[in-house]
């Protein structure tokens, strides 16, 4: 059983990395969605969206033919507007909170609205938004991901000149590297990551990584302000016997192969067993599958219960007929010649609610085992924790700890994924703007 | 199952629905269309002096994602030469003898070319004839159409001219383009007029291209004043059409009922203000002849259910209904309820309420949902929150009357009952 790539037709490729959730194809069909908007007043979606995005005024202005108004509205509140109509949970924020829920009805496509609206504005390079007059403040920040363009993006606007460092090559951090092709493309996040550069004042060093070869202290010594928005690291280990064993891979790397290498050149197993239920896990078992996998397994310890996916994603996951076993947990890799050959799970039982309030998984005396001739691990990603101990910031097992976005470190603040462990794109552009605003008070109290 | 024929002056129809004198009856091969869609009658497009049209016609008002809410045309009367409508219109009456056939006229302004093309249209065989007083474009400046409508001597005296010839029924149509239909109705009827109808179109602008800054329609560069139509002008239809069922001198004669009819529904409210028939235009030049299907099945429908059993037993019934204001009970007072189970939490009728009404409604903020609750003792009756709510009965309006007995203006103020009690 090899892992190989080339397993497929360009055509078959194409067919299968191609858009899940196409656009409206027609203005027809924008405005026919816009208007069943029922214009809400104080609007459950736009209470539900971690940006507080005015839904209803920016759907409103689809209607009114004033689509680079529609556009403006979405960016002022989310800069990265166009990559969260893509990949944005919707089922469980805006779309999710939609009154026409309530009457059984099938809830406005806000992100496709907003998709419309966006890729318009990113597509005819409209300049919506007019930097103030540079100050003469320089601002750091690290990580050019959704939290530090955010952040990036509102300090240029006040006229703040901004440096982002990023250790990658492209910006857009997981929105680039860490999501399933099928969502976003890498040439569109790079569409979006230019569109939030064209306001000026903001650039992007590619290449420079925290810790390598830049520092904090030089970072504090040459900037007024410096904001940390690097993210989460390498995956979490799974720490079971046979780890090592080739066959073995992570769901962020096999992922950043899926998007850096070319469909073609990526390898994958026959038969592919994914660790995890959360979004990445998702990403990697039905990317797996599109690269030609012939049979691609999710295991989870816990149940649909507990799941931190969607059921919208684990509906795209059982679509591309990816199998599922809930209440498995891996116990060790077998492995045949230095290759993985086996997985075997311990059969788990839900015990007493844990910390997260879900019922935590207990291990029973039953395994059960799996042919497979690869495993990729998606059990969450781990923090920069030897990072950010170098560097004295306080922190709770690598998670940067914050006071209002500010760290421990004067004129040093943090926000995105580094703090909070990995959230979702919208809840890191939202922790961008935070720090933004923070920084812009701190100047003005210094 | 109900009866739906209709007598209109002794003409008869197999149902109430006539097609209006406009482009869908300009020509043999639409009526020959309408009729077999099922159409009760037509009045045949406005047969005069012959006319040239100008290129483009037609413009129209959108409204929230929905096309041709209300309709606007510069077309004048037939294009078409006198002796082929003329024939075509034998040949129509010929196919389909059951149908009502009405031809609109509008003759030169002297007695001899009305006598004239009178003489020219009985003698197909047509039923009956409908003056076009009401035409608000193109026509006027000729002193004709519109010109006519609006100034009572000038209609009472075409009205005469017609009646010394005529031997079929004379329907005369009037134009809204007036402080009140009242008086042109008045004098036609006053002059000898078989019937009346009401309204033709009104005189209108529908917009404006914001690129070209040239108005709708566009004709080379430029625009003019068109009729507008459509679903939008059915309540100043309805309006008019009260005032001629209510006028003691007008109420003599039967009506046919015009205006923004698109349905069954719509027809039924202008025969229950005291139209005999309904004529249609608008909505059948924006869907086709085939609207008359349900027309038909859902008046038979509603008479069944409500135990009428002809046209008859309804039409005029909200007549005295609309009375004058001073008429009204003073002591009435309904205020509205929200079916907390049924609310969505939109927030639409708080909004409305708070921004531009009375602030009845109180808001408990939630995340993500609100509840809204009415302020019983804030709350006027103004009917706005159950107007604006998206959701069938969640607010409704529940009665709770001042005092038992009905108190008018005049009483109120002869009684000196207070102003301010609210």
């Amino acid at each position: 059983m090899p892992i190989e790539n080339n397993r497929l037709t360009s055509d078959q490729y194409q067919e299968n990395f191609s858009d899940i959730h196409p656009p409206f194809e027609t203005k027809e069909a924008a405005l026919t969605e816009a208007n069943r908007c029922l214009f809400c007043y104080d609007a459950p979606c736009m209470k539900s969206c971690p940006t507080s995005i005015n839904v209803p005024k920016f759907i409103k202005q689809i209607t009114t033919d004033n689509v680079k108004g529609s556009a403006h509205t979405i960016f002022e509140s989310n800069i990265l507007g166009a990559g969260c109509s893509r990949v944005c949970p919707v089922e469980k924020l805006c779309e999710g909170a939609c009154v026409y829920n309530l009457m059984d009805e099938t809830p406005i496509h806000i992100a496709k609205l907003q998709r419309y609206s966006t890729e318009m504005a990113l597509e005819k390079k409209w300049p919506l938004f007019i930097r103030k007059p540079s100050n003469g403040k320089k601002v750091a920040i690290v990580g050019a991901g959704p939290a530090g363009l955010s952040c990036a993006h509102v300090l240029s606007r006040e006229g703040i000149d901004v440096t982002v460092y990023e250790k990658e090559s492209k910006g857009g951090g997981l929105m680039t590297y860490g999501i399933a092709a099928y969502k976003v493309t890498p040439a569109f996040c790079e569409e979006e990551v230019n569109y939030i550069l064209s306001i000026g004042g903001i650039e992007i060093k590619y290449n420079h990584e925290l810790g390598k070869n830049i520092t904090l202290e030089e970072l504090q010594k040459n900037y007024d302000a410096v904001y940390l928005g690097f993210g989460v690291g390498v995956a979490r280990q799974l720490n079971i016997p046979g780890e090592e064993l080739e066959g073995v891979v992570d769901a962020i790397s096999f992922i950043y192969d899926v998007r850096t290498k070319g469909y073609e050149n990526v390898p994958v197993g026959d038969k592919v067993a994914v660790i995890g239920m959360g979004m990445t896990a998702i990403d990697a078992a039905t990317q797996a599958r599109r690269l030609g996998a012939k049979e691609v397994t999710l295991v989870y310890r816990r149940t649909q219960e507990e799941m931190p996916c969607t059921e919208a994603e684990l509906d795209i996951a059982m679509l591309d007929e990816c199998k599922i076993i809930w209440l498995a947990a891996p116990k060790e890799v077998i492995g045949g010649g230095g290759k993985v050959v086996k997985l075997v799970c311990s059969v788990m039982k839900l015990g007493e609610p844990d910390a997260s309030g879900r019922r935590s998984p207990v291990e029973t005396d039953e395994t059960l085992t799996l042919d497979v001739d690869m495993v990729i691990k998606a059990a969450g990603q781990i923090p920069f924790t030897e990072l950010v101990n170098k560097n004295s910031i306080e922190n709770a097992n690598g998670k940067i700890k914050i006071n209002n976005t500010a760290t421990n470190i004067k004129g040093v603040f943090a926000g995105g994924d580094c703090v909070n462990g990995g959230r979702e794109v919208v809840d890191a552009v939202q922790a961008g703007k935070d720090g933004a605003f923070e920084i812009l008070k701190y100047f003005e109290e210094l | 199952m109900a009866d739906i024929t209709s007598n209109f002056l002794g003409i008869k129809s197999p149902n109430p629905f006539w097609l209006a004198s406009a482009p869908p009856t300009d020509k043999k091969i639409n009526v020959l269309r309408a009729f077999e869609a099922g159409w009760g009658g037509v009045v045949w497009k406005t047969l005069g002096s012959q006319v040239k049209n100008v290129s483009s016609r037609y413009s129209a008002v959108d409204y929230h994602g929905s096309r041709v809410m209300g309709f606007n045309n510069i077309e004048l009367i037939s294009d078409r030469p006198l002796d082929i409508n003329l024939k075509e219109i034998v040949e129509v009456l010929k196919l389909f003898p059951d149908r009502a056939m009405v031809v609109s006229l509008m003759a030169d302004n002297d007695r001899k070319s009305w006598h004239d093309i009178i003489a020219k249209v009985e003698d197909t065989g047509a039923h009956g004839l409908e003056l076009n007083f009401g035409c608000p474009h193109g026509m006027t400046e000729r002193g004709m159409g519109a010109a006519v409508g609006q100034d009572p001597e000038i209609a009472r005296m075409v009205v005469e001219w017609v009646m010394e010839k005529a031997t079929i029924p004379v329907i005369t149509k009037l134009t809204p383009n007036v402080h009140s239909v009242v008086p042109t109705g008045k004098a036609a009827v006053e002059a000898g007029t078989s019937a009346l109808s009401l309204i033709n179109t009104i005189q209108s602008v529908t917009g404006i291209n914001l690129d070209t800054l040239v108005p709708n329609p566009y004709v080379a560069g430029k625009s003019v004043f068109g009729g507008y139509c459509g679903p939008a002008v059915k309540p100043i239809a309805l309006k008019f059409l009260t005032t001629i069922a209510q006028d003691a001198t007008t109420s003599k004669v039967p009506v046919s009922g015009i205006g923004g009819i698109s349905t069954w529904k719509d027809a039924v409210e202008f025969m229950l203000l005291g139209a005999s028939n309904v004529q249609v235009c608008t909505a059948a030049m924006k869907h086709g002849f085939r609207i008359v299907e349900d027309m038909c099945e859902g008046l038979n429908n509603w008479m069944d259910e409500k135990g009428f059993k002809t046209l008859d037993d309804f039409i005029g019934k909200s007549v005295n209904k609309i009375v004058h204001w001073e008429d009204l009970d003073i002591n009435y007072h309904h205020i509205a309820q929200i079916d907390q189970t049924k609310c969505i939490h939109c927030g639409l009728c708080y909004i409305a309420c708070e921004d531009t009404s009375h602030q009845s409604i109180n808001l408990d903020f939630g995340k993500p949902y609100n509840t809204y609750t009415i302020k019983d003792e804030e709350c006027v009756g103004c009917n706005l929150c159950e107007l604006v709510c998206p959701v069938e009965n969640c607010i409704t309006m529940v009665e709770h009357r001042v005092a038992p007995e009905y108190v008018n203006w005049i009483d109120y103020q002869k009684l000196g009952l207070p102003l301010n009690d609210h």
